[in-house]
């Protein structure tokens, strides 16, 4: 049992770190920078493009469309070097990297890999992802935007919830209804929608926060060629399929700048009263389950990676670092604020308690995001435990004569 | 990365998981407490057979010399079966102690005995009313004789030997006592976990040997540690056998007709113990290769792994439990051995509150 990489890994490694102290320090953002959407946008694709120029691009395609056909543990020692700087990687270019292209790779045409493939690699195409609906959010199937087919064209109509980016995106992955009369998840079909298409409207959400990360999006007589359509009609729930699958994996990754010991470090600083938080009881006991939870999440991920340094696919299981992670991050948030009493309720703008604020308003909506709690609970008792699915009549029943308003 | 067992650790791990399964059934342990029996004495044999007792003990002093972790999945696998054996107080305690601080005349004299089982050995840490890893125990030595009291000592009706922590010359010292001296008394107290008897132990001048340690107290910090690691294995094994057996439990009852097993309530508890027992194996690995390596980092691994270990056997033996309904709160059922064994582990060695208590003392400060 070690900690080390394997010889290609540590050669992979040398390679990276090589390169990236030759390219990545002119992409890095001066600390506390604040940037505009458009700036985001403009770095973003700048170091996108870096990256593809020095075969780091999209280490995971494979290598008969020209690229490096890496290994998944390489993206993540890749992603780890990366992160020794502050280079701007956005939301827009890696649904485009990890969803869109993947997508068309398993299910699309070579056409369409000529057409979406390169651009997105070089950071000159970016996406946005229109999967949810106010109907259909961990029940996607349900959805009910329609795509029509008129000729050679396809129709669409209807509204898309939580695409963030899409103002910014040139192309959307959308998930459409093509037939009612069969069970939903018979019914659905992958396209590629240029996003400045006449008819599509798109308009900010405002979140809990105050911010608007995200957008719902309005489809009014939407007209998407037939060329735009991945996979097969009624084969849009296996593509999506196969973007939730690389979703999940990559979820609950994110750990930096949420330690529990930062809190431990606070609570051990003396008060006015000369009295340390640390060495009340109640205090030491959140802490240190907090802590627990925090390290068991790092070796939890440290023997998924195990998995995939040896090849093989982590299935369900890997649920348990998201669960764990957004449920953590809520609750050492809450108790932040609840430690330190009126300090903790009230912030200096920009402080690091005004962070807190925000983490715990984030993580309510993260345990939503990417897997519900609940659904990921079904999951690991079913596919992990192999525990009997739920009872369901929406696998047989035709979307259409389903007795439940979807 | 490689953070997992290696080949020759699951290998060893499949081989006793299978004796177990064999020799230790839920009928056997029922037939034990029936009969009173302090032991598994027959299991035992069978385990020194297979040279598993003398897992770190040095080869020269007749082990195996291997490491924590090997140690760790024996041990993990008696947690699941919930086995009646001394390995614990035997192996992971005395003899740990006696290869760490023991003198080479020391070493020869009790480590082969250990090995083979033939001696059976305790740790007397624990005092009335001062709890566990006391800096300056009330056992004392007085005229060079030993005296005073320790309990609960684990298994020590059938110990031959027990390495007593106390006082001499104002220093923090480890003695061995022979237990079958006329001035050592011995009497049961109730275990709750009959498949773990516990007693007292008075000595009332007693001779004694001292282990020749030049520091006693890192010994006992660092088999203090690795008792928590090992202790945190055992507890995972335990809750692997409650998640396993309430999962086979509901898949087999019907009811209201459909399997107890297909109820989002039934299955988002065991999602729960499954997630507190991965947290818990997570921790536990780290915290044996800190152990291995005696990393600086042992002292907060192995609290947390304790700890995390202590969350998730707790929550699987009692909704395990649960989920057999009626049935699981018969003596028939099996799900009480592990309802019981998993309150002697959480306690055993010093419970929660010590060991968070080590865990947030132990991290050193963070520059943010």
């Amino acid at each position: 049992m070690d900690f080390n990489d394997t010889p290609e890994q540590a050669e992979f490694r040398a390679e990276a770190k090589a390169w990236l102290a030759d390219h990545a320090p002119a992409h890095e953002l001066p600390l506390g920078h604040v940037m505009s959407e458009e700036e985001e946008i403009r770095r973003g694709r700048a170091w996108q493009a870096a990256k593809a120029s020095g075969g780091f691009g999209a280490i995971l395609w494979p290598r008969d469309i020209g690229l490096r056909g890496g290994s998944s543990i390489e993206a993540v020692i890749f992603a780890e070097e990366e992160a020794r700087y502050n280079v701007n990687n956005i939301i827009p270019i890696s649904i485009g990297l990890n969803f869109a292209v993947p997508t068309i790779i398993k299910h699309g045409t070579p056409e369409q890999l000529t057409r979406f493939g390169e651009p997105t690699l070089r950071g000159d195409m970016i996406w946005c992802q229109l999967f949810s609906e106010p109907g259909a959010g961990s029940d996607l199937a349900a959805l009910s935007t329609r795509a029509e087919r008129q000729g050679d064209n396809w129709v669409i109509n209807g509204q898309k919830v939580w695409s963030s980016w899409a103002h910014h995106a040139d192309w959307g992955i959308l998930i459409a209804r093509t037939d009612a009369t069969v069970p939903k998840h018979k019914g659905l079909t992958f396209f590629l929608v240029d996003m400045r298409t006449p008819g599509i409207d798109i308009r900010p959400i405002r979140q809990i926060s105050g911010k608007s990360d995200f957008n719902e999006t309005f489809f009014t007589d939407v007209v998407v060629p037939d060329s735009c359509r991945v996979g097969a009609e009624g084969e849009g729930w296996a593509c999506a399929m196969t973007v939730l699958m690389s979703e999940r994996l990559g979820s609950g990754k994110d750990v930096e700048g949420h330690s529990v010991r930062l809190l431990i470090d606070r609570a051990r600083r003396a008060g006015a009263d000369g009295a340390r938080l640390i060495d009340r009881p109640d205090i030491q006991q959140r802490l240190a389950d907090w802590y627990i939870q925090e390290q068991g999440v790092k070796y939890f991920r440290a023997r998924l990676l195990t998995q995939l340094s040896r090849g093989q696919r982590p299935g369900a299981e890997s649920g348990v670092s998201k669960l764990l992670f957004t449920n953590k991050l809520q609750q050492t948030a809450a108790y932040a604020m609840e430690m330190l009493g009126y300090e903790g309720i009230t912030a200096e703008a920009d402080s690091l308690q005004a962070v807190v604020f925000d983490n715990y308003l984030w993580a309510a909506g993260l345990r939503v995001a990417g897997g519900a709690d609940e659904v990921l609970k079904n999951q690991i008792a079913e596919r992990v435990l192999g525990m009997p699915g739920e009872i369901r009549s929406d696998r047989t029943t035709p979307f259409n004569a389903a007795a439940i308003a979807q | 990365m490689n953070f997992d067992l290696s080949d020759e650790q699951k290998m060893l791990s499949d081989q006793v998981s299978r004796l177990l399964v064999e020799r230790s059934p839920p009928d056997r342990l029922r037939q034990l407490i029936e009969t009173q029996a302090s032991w598994d004495e027959p299991l035992w044999r069978e385990l020194a057979g297979l040279g598993i007792l003398g897992t770190t003990i040095p080869e020269e002093f007749g082990g195996l010399g291997l490491s924590t972790l090997e140690l760790a999945v024996i041990v993990q696998a008696l947690g699941r079966a919930a086995a009646s054996t001394p390995f614990m107080p035997s192996i992971g305690l005395a003899a740990e102690l006696i290869r760490r601080a023991g003198s080479e005349d020391q070493k020869a004299r009790w480590l082969p005995g250990l090995a083979t089982g033939e001696l059976i050995g305790t740790f007397a840490y624990a005092e009335p009313g001062l709890g566990a890893w006391q800096s300056h125990p009330g056992v004392g030595v007085r005229n060079n004789l030993l005296s005073g009291t320790k309990l609960p000592v684990a298994d020590l009706s059938i110990a031959d030997i027990a390495v007593v922590s106390c006082v001499r010359d104002g220093d923090l010292s480890l003695a061995v006592v022979d237990l079958a001296h006329p001035r050592v008394s011995r009497s049961p107290l109730v275990s709750f976990d009959p498949l773990k008897p516990q007693g007292r132990l008075v000595l009332d001048e007693v001779p004694f040997e001292l282990l020749d340690s030049t520091d006693v107290a890192l010994t006992l910090e660092l088999v203090k540690n690795q008792a928590a690691v090992l202790t945190s294995f055992e507890q995972i094994g335990g809750a692997e056998a409650c998640l396993y057996m309430a999962r086979d439990y509901t898949l087999g009852r019907g009811v209201f007709g459909r399997p107890l097993a297909s109820y989002q309530a039934v299955k988002h508890k065991l999602a729960d113990i499954y997630v507190l027992t991965e947290l818990a194996r997570s921790n536990a690995l780290f915290a044996a290769w800190a152990a291995v390596n005696e990393t600086s980092d042992l002292e907060s691994a192995a609290a947390a792994a304790h700890l995390a270990a202590s969350d998730a056997f707790e929550l699987a033996a009692r909704d395990n439990l649960q989920l057999h309904g009626g049935i699981g709160y018969t003596f028939e059922a099996n799900c009480h051995f592990h309802y019981r064994r998993e309150r002697l582990l959480s306690v055993v060695l010093g419970g929660r509150g010590f060991w968070r208590e080590q865990l947030i003392s132990a991290l050193p400060e963070q520059a943010a």
